[in-house]
């Protein structure tokens, strides 16, 4: 409670100094205010297009997004296993981690069409994201409780779930709120540029267009809560989903 | 008859252990005895097939086997109940774990995540799991390090209870404890 209170008193400043500052600022289109900003979201909440929008824009970010945690993991996990599957990916993992999303975009243009791009350049950022995380967590598996399974031989599902699982569930959780978040901001600045009908990231683009900033921040904060939200469900699932497995 | 045959182990130049053999008597509680830094416990090591001896044999060692380790090797996520079942999977029911735990003092705590415990309820854990799995020979590494003396004399005695039957070699360096639980002795010497 106190802790929601926290978080609550720090948005409310943020809410109280941007309010200000359009104030002062006095003009719609360098910077609109919150409310203005509620109000216009309101509206379009109510909209069929809006939700049209979020639905194809979460459904391919966060298929993109899956699809690099699933590869992402199994990357590190046959890393850990075998070095040559690191030697191997190491220089792809390390090139992919600093190429900038603009570049993939771009490139992903020539291979793709721009309705799809948002799913392969959101794979494209969380692939190395995962992966790193995810090597060091198991490079930090603890080797005695390795040797420990060994001399009880532990079955190999028990000794996942019980000896490995609560291990990398910490890696495994930071690399996803870091992917979704992450996932979310590559997937609409992809969308801006391959401007994909009926996206979120045409809707941006539209704005700009026509200097409609009330637009751009009324749809910026609804990806801004679609994030937090895909994030929140997604850790909320996998606590779950560790737990019954621990139970087994 | 487990029987350890010139076994040589050195970590560079130090040598660990030199020629040792023994035939460790079966069914019965053998201690390993010796100051610090002896062997005992790379002795230990190698005859649970965690460590490659540089040179020796051991024969009859490929049974089951079960282990209290020098730290208590727990997952500290999981509950203690969770830490016993890891290795005994559902062969014992809740209530049989319960009973375990409640003969060494530890009543209550089966729910309790691991990382809240104190290290002697860790150390009583790590028996009770040792002893609860599934082996032929039991290797106990000061086994009762950290507990006081009231506990450890009904551990011991619960350590003696169920592992009655089974070969066990036990590393210590306390004379006292060696007296009180060990059937045989060896010595390591530096």
């Amino acid at each position: 409670m106190k802790k929601a209170l926290t978080i609550a008193a720090g948005i409310v400043f943020w809410l109280i100094v941007w309010q200000i500052v359009a104030v002062a600022v006095n003009s719609d289109i360098l910077l609109v205010s919150p409310l203005d900003v509620i109000k216009r979201l309101c509206e379009l909440v109510i909209t069929a297009d809006f939700w049209f929008s979020i639905l194809f824009s979460a459904g391919r970010i966060m298929l993109g997004f899956f699809l690099g945690l699933v590869t992402g993991t199994a990357i590190a996990v046959l890393s850990g296993k075998f070095r040559i599957v690191r030697v191997i990916f190491s220089p792809l993992i390390s090139v992919m981690k600093s190429i900038p999303v603009a570049s993939f975009t771009i490139l992903a243009l020539f291979w793709i069409n721009s309705e799809n791009l948002s799913v392969l350049v959101t794979f494209l950022i969380c692939t190395p994201i995962v992966c790193s995380n995810m090597q060091a967590g198991i490079d930090s598996l603890d080797v005695k409780l390795e040797e420990m399974s060994r001399v009880f031989k532990i079955p190999a599902w028990r000794r996942f779930s019980g000896v490995y699982l609560s291990q990398l569930m910490p890696y495994f959780r930071s690399a996803s709120a870091l992917a979704i978040g992450l996932s979310w901001k590559s997937g609409a600045a992809a969308e801006v540029i391959g401007i994909p009908d009926g996206s979120i990231g045409e809707k941006l683009f539209m704005s700009k267009i026509y200097l409609e900033t009330a637009d751009l921040f009324a749809w910026t904060t609804a990806v801004i809560l679609l994030s937090l939200l895909c994030e929140k469900l997604f850790l909320l699932i996998i606590g779950i989903l560790q737990k019954k497995i621990e139970r087994m | 008859m487990p029987e350890a045959l010139n076994i040589c182990k050195s970590y560079g130049d130090k040598i660990v252990l030199d020629n040792f053999s023994y035939n460790f008597a079966e069914g019965k509680i053998t201690a390993v005895v010796g100051q610090s830094g002896c062997g005992k416990t790379t002795l230990l090591s190698i005859l649970m097939g965690l460590t490659q001896a540089d040179s020796g044999k051991l024969i009859g060692f490929d049974k089951p086997i079960s282990a209290v380790f020098q730290e208590d090797r727990l997952c500290e996520n999981l509950t203690v109940s969770a830490n016993i079942r890891l290795v005994t999977g559902k062969r014992y029911t809740k209530a049989d774990i319960e009973n375990e735990l409640c003969k060494v003092g530890l009543d209550g705590c089966a729910g309790k995540p691991v990382r809240e415990l104190s290290g002697g309820m860790k150390r009583r854990t790590a028996i009770v799991r040792a002893m609860l799995a599934q082996s032929e020979i039991l290797f106990l590494d000061e086994p009762f390090k950290g507990l006081d003396s009231e506990t450890k004399q009904s551990v011991i005695e619960y350590v003696r209870e169920k592992s009655a039957g089974k070969t066990v070699i036990f590393v210590t360096h306390d004379r006292e404890e060696c007296e009180m639980l060990a059937e045989d002795m060896v010595e390591l010497s530096l």
